[in-house]
């Protein structure tokens, strides 16, 4: 068995206008040391499958169903008590807005001190030491008289630093990184990118980056998730994700994706429409009010719900077209639009 | 941090001139604009049966025809210094700070106040101490079993304390829990005993003052603090704390409430300062002699410089406590000391 097992996870909130299916039938595995990227849009369901796994999401009006093994141990059905006790110590998660997911009223040091507290019983002093060691690791210069500043004092790149000491203080080892550069500026983000890459070697955490920016995810992870309407639509190894992809939805992602060694006067090509409500999904394919090739279905694509089934070697796929036509659209099609200069 | 307390200061002194010059404009200025004669505002001084002749040698030595910015400066030097009043039998010394006479009972202003004062306080200090042990507790616990039937309550109980006067409250509670009622727990209105004397007595007196007040604040307070908490709850930062495998409890008290209870600082420390200058209603209703009674009967009096005194000494406590709020946030928010 993986480190870290999703089987079938299901979490649903009701709410007055109707289930929200934020996540539909989630199933991946993760070893340690290697990097899963999960990516797709704003409201695809990628933020509530990381708090999921941490038992974060929002208490008691969700219902969540499947199974989570995180090394042996099942979490949907362990007691709230028991999964908090993992937090922070077995599990760690990084945020989006460093600025707003640190406390304003404590400083960096006390709010690393008090991750660390929390599953080892140390004095303050030691707890304090251990902070400031931590700090110097991220790279805050003078990590002895940072410590004492407040969120505010820092800047955007180096808030970000002290969230990884806050998230890597206890020695985590499943690291769950929730859009962890969006809030950040281009050139601090390949800093902080390079900064997560070193520790997880260092600390051979498993890690989870969740992102909506393929680019991010092509820096770190060995493994790519797309998430489309709270379900997993592609599934594979990095290089299979961006040099074979065979789902539509995943064509228009990187088609969207803007790349320097691309002619500027060339035109991204977005994907139309926009996301589908998780309360109201379309029938059939997810996808397929949004995709232009949903009339080679043999009329399922608004019928069928696509099965994600294997095309080789761990590349999954749920679409409905056969994988010759697949295979075809990609190499004679998209791959030379993507490829022109 | 120096700089921020400096600035407060300056502030606070500021104010309180503005404050003593509009009080002074009120009391002096107005009454002349709408027609008074210096005869006449001295005839105050001088009882209604003094003779036009009389009226207008008080009027001159009590300075009534000097320039009105001579006379600001002679009333801001009455508190500062003291001063001597001339009514022509004799001089009558009124030591520092002085506020002036009563009209009525002859006797200086400023010691009648702090006589009074003793009351309030007692009654402000110790509904304070229900009304935020109450309000916030409450709405912490509304705002985390938001949608319950205890939330739909107390948000229920809360809009009828917030709704229904003291005059109304403070008299149903006197018929139901003192007057010969088989509930009966509290003393009758009217009497008070110190704190040094007897503070079980003490305590027993102001027993329903301190109810019938602290249930129109912990209204306030409970809506507050659950609106606070309702948003402190759902910042990410609450998120944080509880992905570092924080106690829910931890989580809620040191993560929240304290984020939440800053703005709360604000409001308590005006309500606070606003309640010594007298609590009007509530000392009325139970016919406690502190400071609110006595601006009453005062004004009903027309008894000038009572009301004067009341007035200015109910402004600087206000404006004292807004001086310690703003010092006191700096000390609980640190974003604070930088601005």
């Amino acid at each position: 068995m993986s480190f870290l097992e999703l089987k079938d996870l299901k979490i649903h909130f009701p709410t007055d206008d109707g289930l929200v299916k934020s996540v539909d039938g989630l199933t991946f595995s993760l070893e340690r040391g290697s990097t899963l990227g999960i990516v797709g849009e704003s409201g695809s369901g990628k933020s509530v499958t990381s708090l999921g796994i941490l038992g974060l999401h929002k208490g008691g009006h969700a219902r969540i169903s499947g199974e989570i093994w995180l090394d042996g141990e099942e979490l949907v059905s362990a007691s709230q008590e028991h999964v908090r006790g993992l937090r922070g110590k077995k599990m760690a998660m990084i945020f989006q807005d460093p600025l707003s997911a640190m406390h304003p009223y404590y400083t960096v040091g006390d709010q690393i001190v008090e991750a660390y507290r929390i599953h080892h019983s140390v004095s303050k002093k030691v707890a304090r030491k251990h902070a400031i060691d931590m700090l110097g690791r991220v790279g805050i210069p003078e990590p002895g008289r940072r410590v004492d500043a407040y969120p505010h004092e820092f800047s955007g790149g180096m808030r970000q630093r002290a969230m990884i000491a806050m998230a890597l203080s206890c020695d985590p080892e499943l690291l769950i990184a929730d859009e962890p550069t969006t809030a950040l500026d281009v050139t601090v983000q390949a800093q902080i990118l390079d900064l997560m890459r070193d520790l997880q070697r260092e600390f051979n955490s498993a890690l989870i980056i969740i992102t909506h920016d393929l680019g991010v995810v092509a820096e770190l992870s060995d493994d790519i998730l797309v998430m489309y309407g709270g379900k997993c639509i592609e599934y594979g190894a990095a290089e299979d994700i961006f040099y074979r992809p065979e789902h539509p939805y995943t064509w228009g992602l990187l088609g969207s994706m803007p790349r320097l060694d691309r002619e500027r006067t060339e035109r991204l090509m977005p994907i139309k429409g926009s996301p589908p409500s998780l309360i109201n999904i379309p029938p059939g394919c997810a996808f397929h009010p949004r995709c232009p090739y949903s009339d080679r279905t043999q009329g399922k694509a608004d019928t069928e719900v696509p099965a994600l089934l294997e095309t080789e070697g761990g590349h999954l796929v749920r679409c409905h077209m056969p994988r010759e036509e697949r295979r075809s659209l990609w190499e004679n099609e998209i791959k030379p639009m993507l490829e022109t200069t | 941090m120096v700089t921020y307390i400096i600035r407060r200061l300056i502030g606070a002194v500021i104010m309180l001139l503005i404050v003593s010059m509009a009080t002074f404009a009120i009391f002096f200025l107005v009454p002349q604009l709408a027609g008074a004669t210096p005869e006449g505002m001295a005839s105050r001084y001088v009882g209604r049966t003094a003779t036009a002749e009389t009226a207008k040698l008080a009027a001159e030595r009590l300075g009534f025809n000097d320039p009105l910015v001579v006379q600001y400066g002679r009333f801001v030097k009455g508190i500062v210094a003291g001063a001597e009043y001339d009514y022509g039998p004799g001089v009558e010394e009124c030591p520092a700070p002085c506020l002036g006479y009563s009209f009525i009972t002859r006797q200086p202003v400023f010691p009648d106040l702090m006589n009074r004062l003793p009351i309030t306080l007692s009654l402000a200090i110790g509904a304070a101490v229900i009304w935020v042990i109450m309000g916030v507790g409450i709405g912490v616990l509304s705002a985390l079993r938001r949608g319950s039937v205890f939330d739909r309550a107390a948000m229920t109980v809360a809009l009828a304390g917030v709704s229904l006067p003291i005059f109304f409250t403070g008299l149903v509670s006197l018929l139901v829990f003192s007057y010969g009622n088989p509930f009966s727990f509290a003393a009758q209105g009217g009497h008070y005993t110190t704190f040094l004397d007897s503070p079980s007595q003490w305590a027993y007196n102001l027993l329903l003052p301190w109810i019938t007040l602290a249930f129109l604040f912990a209204a306030t307070y409970a809506r507050l603090t659950r609106a606070g908490m309702l948003e402190t709850m759902n910042e990410d930062y609450i998120r944080t704390a509880r992905a570092k495998g924080l106690r829910e409890s931890t989580v809620v008290t040191k993560h929240g409430l304290r984020a939440a209870l800053t703005p709360i600082l604000t409001v308590f420390g005006l309500d606070f300062g606003l309640l010594i200058g007298g609590a009007v209603l509530t000392e009325s209703a139970y016919s406690l002699p502190g400071l609110g009674k006595y601006a009453i009967d005062a004004i009903v009096n027309q008894d000038l410089p009572k009301v004067m005194g009341v007035t200015l000494l109910a402004a600087l406590f206000v404006v004292v406590a807004s001086l310690i709020v703003d010092l006191l946030y700096a000390v609980v928010d640190p974003r604070v000391r930088l601005a």
